[in-house]
């Protein structure tokens, strides 16, 4: 783009009579272009601007298409907070929802963290050795037992079967497979697993005896029983979670854009001069707002409803869908570097 | 004294003086609030904004406050389309007067006292009073409705150069009359919804449920109403700028009953959306947009053919090249028929290609990916309406020479990049991943923001000219105060 804009140089040399125009001319399409509109009417020397502003707009898109950098080196930061670490949530009735709906649930643990890259490595260890994970290619299968289904219109089958639980060969994909072992890529184990399908985040927490959270569960967990919009309150700050453009140490929106922050990451730490808000919900729970969506195990909620809901927002999405009742949905297959979850039991 | 009265009967007793109003209101909503989202929130002046104004915003309430923002200006717009309707249409001067009364008043107190309702601390004798603006406004409609009556033989049309029956019925009044009912009749379909709000109904964004299988008789009238009013506001507006432009002949004969046609399918589907109709309503819309458009095609096709006769009348045998250049000579009378033309890139073709490839691509992606098509293609389509509106505003005060190829050429480029990109950032998910896009998305912000933001420059010159003006004793107000644009457009 800045070569593009470094052509005024050749337009002041041509006003300073520096080269002949008909050398400029031959040489240069855009002067040659800027040449014949001035001694044509003003119609056609705006015509031919519009010319060449479309097409420095088409080389400036080309250029904004360059690659980025997915493994960029990235800070590592220890949060202090415990991923194996679960927080038990009472019994009864809470505010549901935008409109506070009075809603209620039994009691339950669920855990503190989101599902970690490293924790999910963990588990596809030990997942591949009982045979409960197969490699497919460059993807990793797991057995669903299948959606119910009413062949509404834009409804999926969702088949018994194996499913997409992990795709190995995506550029995004933090956890990596040698022939033998899953690792994490450095400097992401302590980040929430993403690239991970719905049926990813069941098997993993089935393999285990949990459960994915519904919904209500979820909310539950993240808004204790007052109407708070957010895990820690009634507004947000960019200390308070990783959300699109809270400049965070893991973020270059230049480049990369925006990249997950550790689990637990917004404590109330200082990290290298960042100071962040102490974020949890009242039950204790981290990253209940920002950095991934989570999916929840609510299938069909509606009939005909394929979707899985997403919750949370993400580091990709503004502060307005951090809300705690906002629902984003996917398809079960889906998989996204800003899509995680976490387990109750 | 003298000085308040006589500027004060321009701005509220002409055309012209209600049209600028209008803009002057929608233009400093549009710098305020504009600050309250996208970039702008991103760099941190809506923080700024909001304490600097004293606004007090709950987070739960943000769908309703949106919800009044786009009446506040969809009111405008309707106001500004009205005044044009009663400058350009022959009707009693009791109709013409209190219609523009009722709009006038309805719209400032609907945008005036709605925002301050939503944005400023709940005064429930605010929302109070934005509610009556509305219903002044839905009034307004009503006897509008009356004064386009096209079966008085008063407004007959005499002239068979003008599409008419054979009694004389002068079909375009008709195809104003259709768009005018209809419109009436789908504000309805978002007023009662609307008063039970809070009763037993809870506020919502459409585009935030668009994946439910079920949604409730109370959510599809509000579907409803939001899609036909967007619709019914580019309808008439095709039609304004036909009568601006005098569109008449043969087009205007094949036009003018499909746009009656598709206007009456096109809102039967629509309602058909709360009947058991629905499983089918799409199609039904289908079938009345088809039409529709056709009759913007042919207003295309007809204007551009003029615009290149007339430029190239000189010119014995004129080459492409040459009638190019009569076609662009003057973007004014060019832009509108362009932006339409453009449309079709931003909003009908976006739409086509979601409806036809909806279960392949677009519904694996999250509802957060459509809802941005969704979201992205209204606002371009209400965009372009601006824009239209512009380049008419442009032509009634009287622009010329330079300043009126500038303002021209400067709406058509800037409002075309900034929509351009919004449209690649819509569909962005079809060529880029979304761990690769940011610099993509990098790239069409800046697209976006200096299209809009120049945009938004431009009408704050035309508006302070404009204030500047309304200071001379003997400024352009002088003369816009008489002028009616019925004299012009038959020019």
């Amino acid at each position: 783009m800045k070569r593009m804009i470094s052509t005024p140089s050749l337009r002041g040399s041509s006003r300073a009579g520096v080269l002949p125009a008909r050398v400029e001319t031959r040489s240069n399409p855009f002067i040659a272009l800027s040449l014949r509109a001035k001694r044509s009417n003003p119609l056609a020397r705006m015509r031919d601007c519009f010319v060449v502003a479309l097409l420095l707009l088409a080389m400036t898109l080309l250029a904004s298409c360059a690659p980025v950098d997915l493994n960029a080196p990235l800070p590592a930061y220890d949060t202090g907070i415990d991923p194996n670490a679960w927080a038990q949530i009472p019994a009864g009735e809470f505010y549901f929802g935008q409109h506070e709906d009075i809603e209620s649930t039994d009691a339950y643990e669920i855990m503190v963290t989101d599902v970690t890259a490293q924790q999910y490595a963990d588990f596809l260890n030990a997942a591949l050795a009982d045979g409960y994970v197969k490699l497919d290619g460059e993807n990793i299968l797991g057995y669903y037992p299948g959606d119910p289904f009413h062949g509404k219109k834009h409804e999926l089958e969702i088949k018994a079967g194996d499913w997409l639980f992990v795709p190995l060969n995506e550029a995004a994909q933090r956890i990596q497979f040698d022939g033998s072992r899953f690792t994490v890529q450095a400097g992401y184990e302590n980040h929430p697993m993403t690239m991970v399908t719905w049926f990813g985040a069941w098997g993993y927490c089935q393999y285990y005896n949990w459960r994915l959270p519904t919904e209500l569960e979820w909310q539950k967990a993240a808004r204790g029983t007052d109407e708070r919009p957010f895990p820690w309150g009634d507004e947000i700050q960019r200390s308070n979670a990783n959300f699109y453009a809270s400049r965070d140490p893991f973020e270059n929106m230049s480049s990369f854009g925006s990249r997950t922050t550790p689990v637990g990451f917004y404590n109330g730490n200082t990290y290298d001069g960042f100071q962040t808000l102490n974020s949890a919900s009242p039950y204790g729970l981290y990253d209940m707002a920002g950095n991934v969506w989570q999916w929840v195990g609510d299938v069909q909620p509606q009939e005909g409803f394929s979707d899985r809901w997403l919750k949370g927002g993400s580091k990709d999405t503004y502060d307005m869908d951090l809300r705690i009742w906002v629902r984003n949905s996917a398809p079960p297959m889906y998989f996204s570097p800003g899509v995680g979850f976490r387990c109750v039991r | 004294m003298q000085f308040i009265k006589s500027r004060f009967n321009y701005l509220f007793n002409s055309t012209k003086g209600l049209i600028l109003v209008a803009i002057a209101m929608i233009a400093m909503v549009t710098a305020v609030w504009g600050m309250l989202s996208g970039p702008m929130a991103e760099m941190g002046v809506r923080e700024i904004v909001i304490k600097t104004l004293g606004m007090d915003i709950v987070q739960s309430e943000r769908e309703g406050r949106i919800i009044i923002l786009y009446h506040s200006i969809a009111m405008a717009v309707v106001a500004i389309e009205t005044y044009m309707i009663t400058g350009l249409l022959k009707m009693k001067e009791f109709y013409k007067a209190a219609v523009r009364v009722l709009i006038t008043v309805g719209y400032l107190m609907a945008m005036i006292f709605g925002m301050g309702f939503a944005y400023f601390g709940h005064n429930w004798a605010f929302h109070g009073l934005y509610i009556t603006g509305l219903s002044l406004i839905f009034f307004a409609g009503v006897l509008l409705c009356v004064a386009l009556n096209p079966w008085d033989k008063e407004y007959y049309q005499p002239d068979p150069a003008y599409a008419r029956t054979k009694t004389g019925l002068d079909l375009e009044r008709a195809a104003f009359f259709t768009t005018a009912v209809t419109t009436v009749i789908s504000a309805i379909f978002g007023a009662v919804p609307g008063s039970f709000f809070g009763n037993g109904f809870e506020v919502f964004l459409a585009e935030n449920i668009i994946r439910l299988p079920h949604k409730t008789t109370m959510e599809y009238s509000v579907i409803g109403h939001l899609h036909i009013m967007l619709a019914l506001i580019a309808i008439m507006i095709t039609l304004i700028i036909g009568r601006w432009l005098d569109f008449k002949g043969a087009w205007h004969k094949a036009a003018m009953p499909l746009m009656i046609l598709g206007c009456i399918v096109l809102n039967l589907g629509v309602w058909g959306v709360v009947t058991p109709l629905e499983p089918i309503a799409h199609m039904i819309i289908y079938v009345g947009a088809t039409p529709s458009m056709l009759a913007a095609l042919f207003l295309l096709i007809w204007s551009w053919g003029k615009l290149i006769k007339e430029g190239t009348a000189h010119l014995a045998k004129p080459t492409f090249l040459q009638k190019l250049g009569a076609l662009a000579r003057d973007p004014l009378k060019f832009g509108p028929t362009w932006q339409m033309l453009f449309m079709n890139f931003t909003t009908s073709g976006i739409g086509i290609f979601m409806a036809i490839k909806l279960d392949d691509i677009f519904r694996l992606w999250p509802a957060r990916e459509e809802r941005i098509e969704l979201t992205g293609h209204w606002h371009a389509l209400s965009a372009i309406i601006a824009t239209i509106i512009l380049f008419y505003y442009g032509d009634m005060i009287g622009l010329k020479g330079k300043i009126r190829q500038l303002y021209g050429w400067a709406i058509i480029f800037l409002s075309d990049l900034a929509l351009g990109a919004v449209t690649v950032f819509e569909m962005k998910r079809l060529f880029i991943s979304e761990a690769e896009q940011q610099p993509l998305v990098n790239m069409l912000m800046y697209m976006i923001d200096i299209g809009l933001g120049f945009l938004l420059v431009l009408l704050a010159i035309v508006m302070v000219w404009r204030l500047i003006d309304l200071f001379k004793p003997k400024g352009r107000w002088t003369e816009e105060a008489t002028h009616e644009l019925a004299q012009e457009a038959a020019k």
